[in-house]
């Protein structure tokens, strides 16, 4: 799969239920398969009472980071991440999911240095569950996004398997293109 | 601060070697473990002694694999509490770590794959003469004491006597690890020093923290892991892959440098794109001074893929000082003379990679650096030198303004055996050889 380049046909897959094809073991836990929409996962999980607000103003605190440093979140290898708050009765809940070219192991273990390097902490400690020891405590954190994930049952990609990398670079060509056309004109 | 009069010598200070002799052994009961145990411990060096100005010729370690610690007598509950992957062990790892097709362990020898590998003794020498007169007495020692036997063994010795080469003709040992609170000043261009905790159980490590300690204490302070690898290369297949890729002598040497990311002299390409510069490669603190980030981002010089830019990436990779480890070992089988056809003899490069974590450290490189084939934006690529190569992979080499694709890379090397020990301290060996379990 991985070596699937074709990015000019659109390509829809379907994942089994526990989220992976075959049994392949990850350095902690099975190895979730790349889509044609890349890698990612789905997070959702009860939110502590009361916390709702305190959880939509980590939005304006990043925000304000990737204001200020635009490169921020760049060593997760992102595509897009989505965080969303809805209730099931009384309860508050919130999903997360993130699209993005490492594997799963990979990207959490460098999710955790970066909130430790920045500073940034995690909304995740507003999550019911979530390990108070996390900032040192990896397998933990790395427990609790697998206990906490959904896999999708189905992946669909415009523009099959293209890394964040190759897109940027397409971009950048283009932008280089039509640089050089307007400076000839 | 470190307890350097506990900590084995092993991963600390690297000693003159040009020999040593890896014994794989197994106890055919706790007793006669614990025997050989107590009659060896006084061999070991530490960290300490190995720092004095010693005029040692020889040099032992011990380490054990997970089953070994229980051939000697710890309980279950203890054995419970080490990490999973020391645990199963490394042939139980190998799809995690890519050991696949050749390299898979149903194609190891010496016997590592067994849980009756139980510990391994490595004896460093000065030279063959010395090497070969410590297996013998340790060969003594063992029909002494009985019931431990020899699963196999393997002996190392430098091809050049003067300098650090292994089979392919590229000068070894480049980079070191320079450890925080050994007071050795950083080397230039080495990176900031690691904390010790990174290498040594009990010790903070680059989180800031001190993680828990398998239990007790007494046998895993002090300790580290070791991820052992018998790593055969195949030189006639290298030097003829240079030849089919290279016209002159030069463009050979070029193709060559391409893939280590150094000149065979050592120098690096970051530094000296063009032309080899063995002044510039024996000079360790020149050697080292450079970044890719900065001084190469397109790969122009270093490609990308390079061995060196994948185990090393320096400022190119998040959280580098986690990934870090300390390597030892050497090369075993007699240097193929130039120009000479390959003659089908097994050669190498014997090593063990120590850490405080092989998830983090050992298991991350090999998974991520070496074999990940989308590796920092390639597609298509894994370790030329030591990446699991069947035929299907390329290796880019980035250029100005036109890059050159090599399809199909053959596989230079073969991981032919591997096995994770646990290096213990000495009062951990200690407590091991005693069988009292009530030490505290």
């Amino acid at each position: 799969m991985a070596k699937d380049d074709d990015w000019t046909k659109p390509r829809a897959l379907a994942i089994p239920k526990e989220g992976y094809f075959t049994l392949e073991p990850g350095r902690y836990g099975p190895v979730f398969p790349r889509t044609p929409a890349c890698y990612g996962f789905t997070i959702i999980a009860k939110t502590k009472p009361g916390t709702e607000e305190e959880i939509r103003s980590y939005g304006k605190k990043l925000e304000k980071a990737v204001e200020d440093d635009p490169h921020v979140l760049a060593p997760l290898q992102l595509h897009y991440l989505r965080w969303v708050l809805f209730d099931i009765g009384s309860d508050t809940y919130f999903m997360y999911q993130g699209i993005f070219d490492t594997d799963f192991d990979k990207y959490v273990e460098d999710a955790v240095a970066l909130f430790n390097r920045t500073g940034i902490n995690t909304i995740f400690e507003k999550l019911e569950g979530f390990p108070e020891d996390w900032r040192t405590n990896v397998p933990a954190f790395v427990q609790f996004m697998r206990e906490h994930h959904h896999p999708s049952f189905l992946e669909y990609g415009e523009y099959p398997y293209v890394t964040a990398i190759e897109i940027k670079k397409a971009l950048e060509v283009k932008k280089a293109f039509s640089d050089m056309i307007d400076k000839i004109q | 601060m470190l307890e350097l009069d506990d900590i084995q010598h092993f991963l600390f200070l690297r000693q003159p070697a040009l020999a040593a002799r890896y014994e794989f052994l197994t106890f055919q009961q706790p007793a006669a473990g614990r025997a050989w145990l107590a009659g060896m411990i006084d061999e070991v060096g530490t960290a300490a002694s190995a720092r004095a100005a010693s005029s040692d010729d020889r040099w032992v370690s011990l380490a054990f694999t997970w089953s070994g610690l229980r051939a000697l007598g710890v309980e279950e509950a203890a054995l419970a509490t080490f990490p999973e992957e020391f645990r199963q062990g490394m042939a139980a790892r190998a799809s995690i770590l890519g050991a696949t097709g050749t390299n898979h362990p149903d194609h190891w020898v010496g016997g590592l794959t067994t849980p009756a590998l139980h510990g391994i003794a490595v004896l460093f020498a000065r030279d063959v003469a010395e090497r070969e007169r410590a297996r013998q007495a340790h060969a003594r020692f063992l029909s002494q004491i009985g019931g431990v036997d020899v699963l196999s063994g393997l002996d190392l010795e430098a091809i050049s006597q003067h300098e650090p080469r292994e089979h392919f003709g590229y000068l070894d040992r480049r980079s070191e690890v320079v450890i925080k609170g050994t007071g050795e000043p950083p080397a230039h261009g080495w990176g900031p020093p690691v904390e010790a905790g990174e290498f040594f159980l009990g010790y903070p490590d680059e989180s800031g923290a001190r993680p828990a300690l398998p239990q007790p204490e007494i046998l895993s302070k002090n300790g580290s892991y070791l991820a052992y690898m018998m790593l055969q290369e195949h030189v006639g297949v290298f030097r003829e892959f240079l030849r089919q890729h290279g016209r002159t002598r030069e463009e050979q040497e070029m193709v060559a440098a391409k893939l280590m990311g150094r000149w065979r002299s050592g120098a690096p390409l970051v530094l000296s794109p063009h032309h080899d510069d063995p002044a510039l490669g024996a000079d360790l603190a020149r050697a080292n001074d450079f970044d890719y980030g900065t001084m190469d981002p397109h790969g122009y010089a270093c490609p990308i893929g390079a061995h060196i830019r994948r185990m090393n990436p320096r400022d190119t990779a998040e959280n580098l000082q986690r990934r870090r480890m300390i390597r030892r070992g050497g090369t075993y089988g007699p240097a193929l003379p130039e120009d000479a056809p390959d003659d089908g003899v097994d050669r190498g490069v014997a090593a063990f990679l120590g850490c405080a974590s092989l998830v983090r450290q050992f298991e991350f490189a090999m998974n991520v650096w070496v074999n990940d084939p989308s590796f920092q934006g390639l597609g298509n690529e894994r370790d030329p030198i030591i990446g699991t190569q069947d035929g299907t992979f390329d290796m880019t080499i980035q250029g100005r303004a036109i890059r050159r694709k090599i399809t199909g890379l053959p596989a230079f090397t073969t991981l032919r055996a591997g096995a994770y020990f646990f290096l213990p301290g000495i009062r951990a060996l200690r407590w091991l050889a005693s069988g009292n379990r009530t030490i505290t």
